[in-house]
Formats: structure tokens, C-alpha cells, sequence
């Protein structure tokens, strides 16, 4: 029996030549990630466990995103400690204002195909999407790392989507995973491995497949994977020669397998407060909003900013309504100034945001009060999230963020592409 | 660690996040005891103030999915509840607890049974709780993550292979 990418990319890294779903396996740690507001938790962790040096210093990133630029008196006392550390221990890749951590790691190739990394965030599944294994885990284990270089896991069994056909018009990434967690619920991966695969998923631009394995989590599962190709080589800069092996084997065993015929899809919102509480942007047409989003790790990239601006182009958004926007990271902040997008973006009333985390996580940057309803590109549609217990979070694509802030309310994006 | 204790039931439903145990708004306090009265904050703002030591949190499904902050499981530690007995748990909250001495198990029917207030015995060594005479089975633990639970999790057992 063949094997599948997830257990694979394992068994590569531990150099065993036969591994199954639920073995209990050491695996070497190719990369680490910590951002800035568990970075004290990791280190006083690591000195309290006995450590003094770091495994291997080239090995570790930290990224400074949730506490950029800081809001409270308090918060620089994060970078500082990380800063001095890093001073330290030789870590060089510290990226104190320059975006998302997941957007950093794979954009600046630290995670490539075939690579075991593992983030102090949830979120670390997105890095699935250039083909490597990729998770969140606690800043105590974090710090066993730091110490070993080394992490226990269990080889996850794989759930396969089977993602065919053409994506209508006005229907996204963002709408195909959404609607997968619709359908498995908010636990139906816990502990698994979602594969994504098919011509619609081959279709999809490296950002659009970021959103995919970056919503895995939000299903439960330990990471999102899907086969590098081509345009995974491109943007990871590494020569595919190297990766042709990393694939499922046509007979790998997975534990179900989903068919989706992705021409019968269409938008989608997920509505307060669980991510599987989703239904057509039809179905809750004329809901009212307060305020939009559009940012995050999940869709924040540049096609996400162009669709938003292509929506947004010579026209204002409604009155009463705001308009946050959070490029995920500085080089796609520039290359969107370059375009043109942001200029586009703040005409129609928009408010531009530094790259960073802040409002994804209900912490700066236009947090919502009790009683708005904002509808949002992030991840998380939890009570509070974003702000106030009593508001409410609609999870969308950009070009639905874009569309409901035009007219206030969640209307169809279509009838403005 | 008593292998068998009672604690009073608080009752919380299903998937309750993290973000729900600890929004992030308080995440850069400097402490966990800083953060601990503001557990379970969105839902109940009360609630942190009124659990006892040895009290014992009955959930539903997906408990503590959402982010990978560790400080969930620490802040429910901290507030010195015996243990969660949950429908089901997400993967890092899992991993998160045990490495930090928070006892967590599985339960499918309690939850619907039991009322908030009630009195629950749990039995370790026969893998049972117990609510009233009534007897509830759950998953048994293996040996080395209880012994993990009872030194106080991952970093007093890195302590000892360090030889500190």
C-alpha cells in the first residue's frame, strides 16, 4: 500500500522506510516560528527547563506581527525580550514590522516543500500550501524544541478533497474552504491531515492555496497539504527536480474522501459565532453591516487586495459603514501601492492598516464594539474575537467584504465583477 | 496525583474556543495569575471569580479549539480546577494541557446528564466518573502522560534530563 504526502513528507524527515497513520514518531524540526506575544513564554520556558543554547540558531524566526505597531504601554516589553535573545543565542531572522508570520515564512522561503515546521500559532497550518508539514503547537513545547531541536508526533491519518471543475465567477478560495468546513464541521478533522487536491485546487494561485491550508485548523485538523507543482517551485524558488517524489501514491490509504464539483459552488458567508455555521451569501442577503475587513494570513495577499479594488474602483463605500484594510505583509503592502490597489482602496473610503495581526485578533486596529457586525476575510467568527462579547462576525471572501460595504448590508459580489 | 477526587460541576457547552477562555485583549499581561480572572471572559465574565479550587468543568464537543495559546489550559490550571471532562478536545489544547499538568478526559454521555452544581467523583484507576451512583467510562490514560500530569507537565520533565 502507497503512502500519502502527509506521510511522506515524515517519513523523509525521520528517514524511516515505512510509516502508517498512528505511530508515534520523533521527527527533526526543519524550522521554527514564534511570534512576538508568546515570545517571552518560549524563552522564560527554555530557561526554566535547564536550557542555555539554542539547537541550531539558523533554524529559528521570530516574527513580530500581533503587538505591531504596539497599542498598549506594555507590549514592547515582547520585542524586547525577544530582541535580546535573538542578540544572545545568533538568531538573525527576526522580523520586527514586516508583516503576518504565516505570510513571512513561506513568501520568504524559510518553510519549502518537504519541510516539518512547526509555529507557536494555530494558524501555522497555511505553510501546507507550498507542500510542507506544517503545525501549531504551545509555547512549552516550543521551548522543548528550542532545547532539542526535536518533537513527538502522531502520524495523522488524511482526509482527500477532490476539488474538480471551474470556480464560477465571484466564487473564491476563500468560499471552497469555507464551504468544506461547512460541511465536515468545526471538529470534523480533529487530529487528521486534510489534503486538497484536483484540477480547481492545480488552478488556484499559491495565495489562494494558502487560504485553503490556512483554514484547515479552523476544522481541526493538524495540518492542511496539498502537492507542490510547478508553481509551488516558482514561488518557493527550489528546483522541482528535487520534489518529484512528493506526492500521494495513487493506492495511499485516506481515511474518507470528499468529491466536489466546484462549478456547482458559490459565495459563501459563515455566520456568527462558529466557523461552520455557513450559508450562501444569498441565503443572508440584506443582513446589515457595520464594518468590513480584509486582511489576515487568510486573505490578505495581494489577489485579495486586487479583487477588492477592482470591486471598490471609482465608488464609495456606504455611509456609516468602515472599511479596514491589512495588507499581510510589507512587500505586498508596497507592491499594492505599486499597483495602484491601496490608492483605489482609500478613495472609496477605506482605512489601510500596517501588516500586521491586530484587529484579525481583537487587539488593535479597529476592534468592534457591542452591537456592530463587521464582515470580515480572518479565520475566526468566535464571540469576541474581534472585539466586544456582543458583536458578530461574518466570515467571507474579499470580494463579499468588498461588495457588502458598498451597499451596508451582504449582498451577492457578483453584480459588481 | 489523588487518583480519585469530587469536585463541583461548572458547566460550559460546545466548542468553546480559546479565544473565549482568554481573548487575546489580555494575552500581554505579564502573568498567568494576571490573566486568570478573566477566564471564560466573553461568555461568562463571573465565572472565573466564582470557581474553587478542586471544582470540575463538564463540556461539550471541541473543547479549547481556536488558537494554539497555551495560556488556556494554564489559566484553567491556575484556577486549580481537578479536571475538564469534555464531549471531545481540539489537538493543541490537548497537547497544551498535559504538558502543563491539566487533566483532561473524554466523556460522551455526563454532559447531557449532569446539571451545573452537581457533584461528580472521579475514579482514575477505573478509568470512571461517577455522578451520583450513576457510573460514566472514560478513556483510560496512559501511564507516562499521567506521570507527566503529576510532575507538573513538560518542563519539570526537560528539568530532569537536563539534570537540573
Amino acid at each position: 500500500m502507497g503512502y500519502t504526502l502527509t506521510e511522506k513528507i515524515i517519513m523523509k524527515n525521520t528517514g524511516k522506510s515505512s510509516i502508517r497513520a498512528g505511530d508515534l514518531v520523533i521527527v527533526n524540526v526543519d524550522r521554527v516560528m514564534v511570534h512576538d506575544i508568546f515570545t517571552p513564554f518560549v524563552i522564560g520556558k527554555f530557561r526554566e527547563m535547564g536550557f542555555e543554547k539554542v539547537w541550531n540558531p539558523d533554524k529559528i524566526v521570530f516574527v513580530y506581527d500581533h503587538l505591531v505597531p504596539t497599542s498598549f504601554i506594555e507590549d514592547f516589553r515582547h520585542h524586547q525580550i525577544g530582541d535580546a535573545f535573538a542578540i544572545e543565542q545568533g538568531i538573525n531572522a527576526v522580523h520586527r514590522t514586516d508583516g503576518v508570520c504565516h505570510q513571512l515564512m513561506p513568501e520568504l522561503g524559510y518553510v519549502v516543500p518537504g519541510q516539518v515546521t512547526f509555529g507557536t500559532d494555530s494558524h501555522t497550518t497555511t505553510y501546507g500550501a507550498v507542500g510542507a508539514f506544517a503545525t501549531g503547537i504551545g509555547y512549552t513545547e516550543m521551548a522543548a524544541i528550542f532545547g532539542t531541536g526535536e518533537l513527538w508526533i502522531k502520524v495523522p491519518p488524511t482526509i482527500k478533497f477532490n476539488i474538480n471543475g471551474k470556480l464560477p465567477e465571484g466564487v473564491f478560495a476563500k468560499d471552497i474552504i469555507l464551504k468544506i468546513i461547512g460541511d465536515i464541521g468545526v471538529d470534523g478533522a480533529t487530529y487528521k491531515a486534510m489534503e486538497f487536491g484536483g484540477s480547481t485546487v492545480k488552478e488556484l494561485s499559491v495565495a489562494g492555496r494558502m487560504t485553503l491550508c490556512n483554514m484547515a485548523v479552523e476544522a481541526g485538523a493538524k495540518v492542511g497539504v496539498i502537492e507542490p507543482d510547478e508553481k509551488t517551485f516558482a514561488f518557493s524558488g527550489v528546483d522541482g527536480a528535487d520534489y518529484q517524489d512528493l506526492k500521494s501514491d495513487g493506492d495511499a490509504h485516506y481515511e474518507k474522501v470528499f468529491e466536489y464539483d466546484a462549478s456547482t459552488f458559490a459565495p459563501i458567508v459563515a455566520c456568527p459565532s462558529n466557523v461552520d455555521n455557513v450559508k450562501t451569501v444569498e441565503a443572508m442577503s440584506g443582513r446589515k453591516i457595520d464594518q468590513g475587513f480584509i486582511g489576515s494570513c487568510t486573505n490578505g495577499r495581494l489577489e485579495d487586495l486586487e479583487v477588492a479594488a477592482n470591486i471598490l474602483k471609482g465608488r464609495k463605500i456606504a455611509p456609516y459603514t468602515k472599511l479596514i484594510v491589512t495588507p499581510a505583509s510589507r512587500s505586498i503592502y508596497a507592491e499594492a501601492v505599486k499597483k495602484g490597489f491601496i490608492g483605489i482602496l482609500v478613495e472609496a473610503g477605506a482605512i489601510v492598516n500596517p501588516p500586521g495581526c491586530g484587529l484579525c485578533c481583537g487587539r488593535s486596529g479597529g476592534i468592534v464594539s457591542d452591537g456592530e457586525t463587521v464582515i470580515a476575510t480572518n479565520n475566526r467568527n468566535f464571540l469576541g474575537r474581534m472585539g466586544g462579547p456582543k458583536s458578530e462576525i461574518f466570515l467571507a471572501s474579499p470580494a463579499t467584504v468588498a461588495a457588502a460595504v458598498l451597499e451596508g448590508k451582504i449582498v451577492d459580489p457578483r453584480k459588481y465583477l | 496525583m489523588k487518583k480519585s477526587f469530587t469536585g463541583k460541576v461548572w458547566k460550559l457547552g460546545d466548542d468553546i474556543d480559546t479565544d473565549i477562555i482568554i481573548p487575546t485583549q489580555f494575552l500581554a499581561l505579564e502573568s498567568v495569575e494576571a490573566m486568570k480572572k478573566y477566564a471564560f471572559h466573553p461568555l461568562r465574565p463571573e465565572l472565573a471569580g466564582l470557581i474553587q479550587p478542586g471544582d470540575i468543568i463538564v463540556a461539550g464537543k471541541n473543547f479549547g479549539c481556536g488558537s494554539s495559546r497555551e495560556q488556556a489550559p494554564e489559566i484553567i490550571a491556575a484556577l486549580k480546577v481537578s479536571c475538564v471532562i469534555a464531549k471531545s478536545y481540539a489537538r493543541i489544547f490537548y497537547r497544551n494541557a498535559f504538558n502543563n499538568g491539566l487533566l483532561l478526559l473524554e466523556n460522551n454521555a455526563l454532559y447531557d446528564c449532569c446539571n451545573e452544581g452537581d457533584q461528580v467523583a472521579v475514579q482514575l484507576a477505573e478509568s470512571r466518573v461517577f455522578l451520583g451512583d450513576k457510573a460514566f467510562p472514560v478513556a483510560s490514560i496512559p501511564e507516562d502522560l499521567l506521570q507527566m500530569v503529576e510532575a507538573g507537565g513538560l518542563v519539570p520533565f526537560m528539568r530532569k534530563k537536563n539534570g537540573k
